[in-house]
């Protein structure tokens, strides 16, 4: 009886000899000539790691300023800025915090830096103070009035508009355009100084509208409806916007 | 079959079998002989879009810290100004970084609009690692996905499998680029770059693992959403106080 080999023909054997010797020899080249550090993630991961963690870094972070320049951390401490870090007007200070003499950061003096948070913009969040750039003292350096480490306006507002930009641009354009800010809200004189914790008051029955609104007043020219049948039990700007009351 | 041939053929048998049982139980995945290691850092990052003034002095600060070209379109970071009109579709635009304030008019009558920062959401299950052919982006165990430039091959593979648009071809490197909630700071005790100074604290980074953090207080204090649930991505940077136009 033949061995099962010898039954094949002599072209299959060396075909069969060429394939084994290939996967043979890839095997070897794959576990022992190409570095394990080409071929396992693993240690290119920990590799890519100590990579990202060596690198350079820009920002020193607001705790390294307190270092040096305590005072100024003091006066910032209670004002508007505080929580404002260092860095994000003065740039990266990475540098001068390792060569502090020879490497000054910049201080933006001029009106082109302030506005980027304080101009008007309607998509800004409602009470952050914005002024609009063109009609607020042109040509003046914000730093002539405010200490941007403590800014206060020079005087306190008397309008509202100062921070409420976009409410009072709404009513410009409304037929509430003739009512004070005060006819309607009680503003607590504490909400100068805390504006996010002491709040301005809202009408709160349905009466207050109905004094220009409702049929029996004597006000002239304005809408009138009946308190009693219309809208029950909500009061007036639960579904009016007394800022822009029916416009189109 | 006599005695001795039976032992013989038992014995070879008992030692397979048990060579056999050896190599199941290594074949076991490695969590089931394994004990539970207690959970250590996991990064998150929140993010309060009522907060957001949109001054974009976050992209600039994470381009200066991590080397992000200067030009438009590429970021690591970004912020999207969205508008919402009365009716139909709402208009979402890039906010460019620099110092002249935004000019663009919107073309209906708004309803309301806000600003919404974006970065890397460094998912639990990041589409981007699956489909890299080479293994060359990767999470961390502390929870963060970085690209090893090293073997990178720039296919773009991952850019176009990221659902929230995070990555960017390095244009000097040709490989892959993206949010690593700035990795080398976070490991010398700093913030990351647009966390530092971002002026109004609408970001905000922390140990989610952790039972006091900022992350953690954010998380308690918060109503909390994370863009594209249904994709199942599980990122880590949570949303609070967002409108659900946000895409």
């Amino acid at each position: 009886m033949k061995k099962p080999l010898q039954k094949l023909p002599e072209s299959a054997l060396r075909l069969i000899t060429v394939f084994a010797v290939f996967i043979f020899v890839t095997i070897v080249i794959v576990k022992f000539v190409i570095p394990p550090r080409f071929k396992d993630t693993k240690i290119q991961w920990a590799d890519t790691i100590k990579q990202e963690n060596a690198k350079p870094v820009q920002y020193a972070g607001a705790v390294a300023c307190t270092e040096c320049h305590d005072e100024i951390v003091a006066e910032k401490k209670g004002g508007y800025h505080r929580d404002l870090s260092c860095e994000t007007c003065h740039g990266p200070t990475k540098a001068h915090t390792e060569d502090p003499d020879n490497i000054k950061p910049p201080a933006p003096r001029d009106r082109k830096f302030c506005p980027v948070c304080h101009t008007f913009n309607p998509s800004r969040p409602r009470g952050f103070p914005m002024i609009s750039p063109v009609a607020h003292n042109p040509m003046k350096a914000c730093f002539t009035c405010h200490n941007p480490h403590d800014p206060k306006p020079p005087t306190v507002p008397r309008e509202c508009s100062a921070c409420h930009g976009e409410v009072a641009r709404t009513l410009s354009v409304s037929h509430h355009v003739q009512l004070k800010c005060t006819t309607c809200h009680k503003v607590p004189a504490r909400h100068r100084v805390s504006p996010r914790v002491i709040k301005p008051t809202k009408p709160a029955n349905r009466d207050f509208c109905g004094r220009c609104h409702a049929q029996e007043s004597s006000f002239q020219g304005t809408p009138k409806i009946d308190l009693a049948t219309h809208g029950e039990k909500y009061v007036c700007w639960q579904c009016h916007y007394p800022h822009l009351p029916e416009v189109e | 079959m006599d005695r001795r041939s039976f032992l013989r053929k038992l014995l070879s048998a008992l030692v397979l079998s048990g060579g056999a049982l050896g190599g199941f139980l290594r074949a076991l995945p490695a969590k089931a002989r394994e004990v539970a290691e207690p959970a250590g850092t996991l990064w998150g990052f929140g993010v309060s879009v009522d907060k957001c003034i949109g001054c974009a002095r976050c992209v600039v600060a994470c381009k200066t810290e991590n080397d992000v070209p200067k030009e438009p379109f590429f970021y690591r970071t970004w912020v999207e100004r969205y508008m919402i009109p009365k009716t139909g579709e709402a208009e979402v635009t890039n906010i460019h970084t620099g110092l002249s304030p935004d000019a663009e008019v919107p073309s209906r009558p708004i309803f309301r609009s806000f600003f919404v920062p974006k970065l890397c959401n460094q998912c639990a299950h990041p589409p981007c690692v699956q489909v890299c052919p080479v293994g060359a982006t990767f999470s961390t165990k502390d929870g963060v996905v970085l690209v090893n430039d090293k073997t990178c091959i720039g296919c773009r593979y991952c850019i176009q499998a990221c659902p929230y648009g995070a990555r960017y071809l390095h244009p000097e490197t040709s490989t892959a680029d993206k949010c690593t909630f700035c990795y080398h700071r976070l490991n010398r005790d700093l913030l990351p770059a647009c966390v530092e100074v971002c002026p109004t604290q609408a970001r905000v980074i922390g140990d989610l693992n952790s039972a006091a953090s900022p992350m953690t207080r954010f998380k308690r204090m918060n109503k909390i959403f994370v863009l594209k649930p249904n994709l199942n991505t599980e990122p880590k940077v949570l949303y609070a106080n967002i409108d659900g136009e946000v895409r």
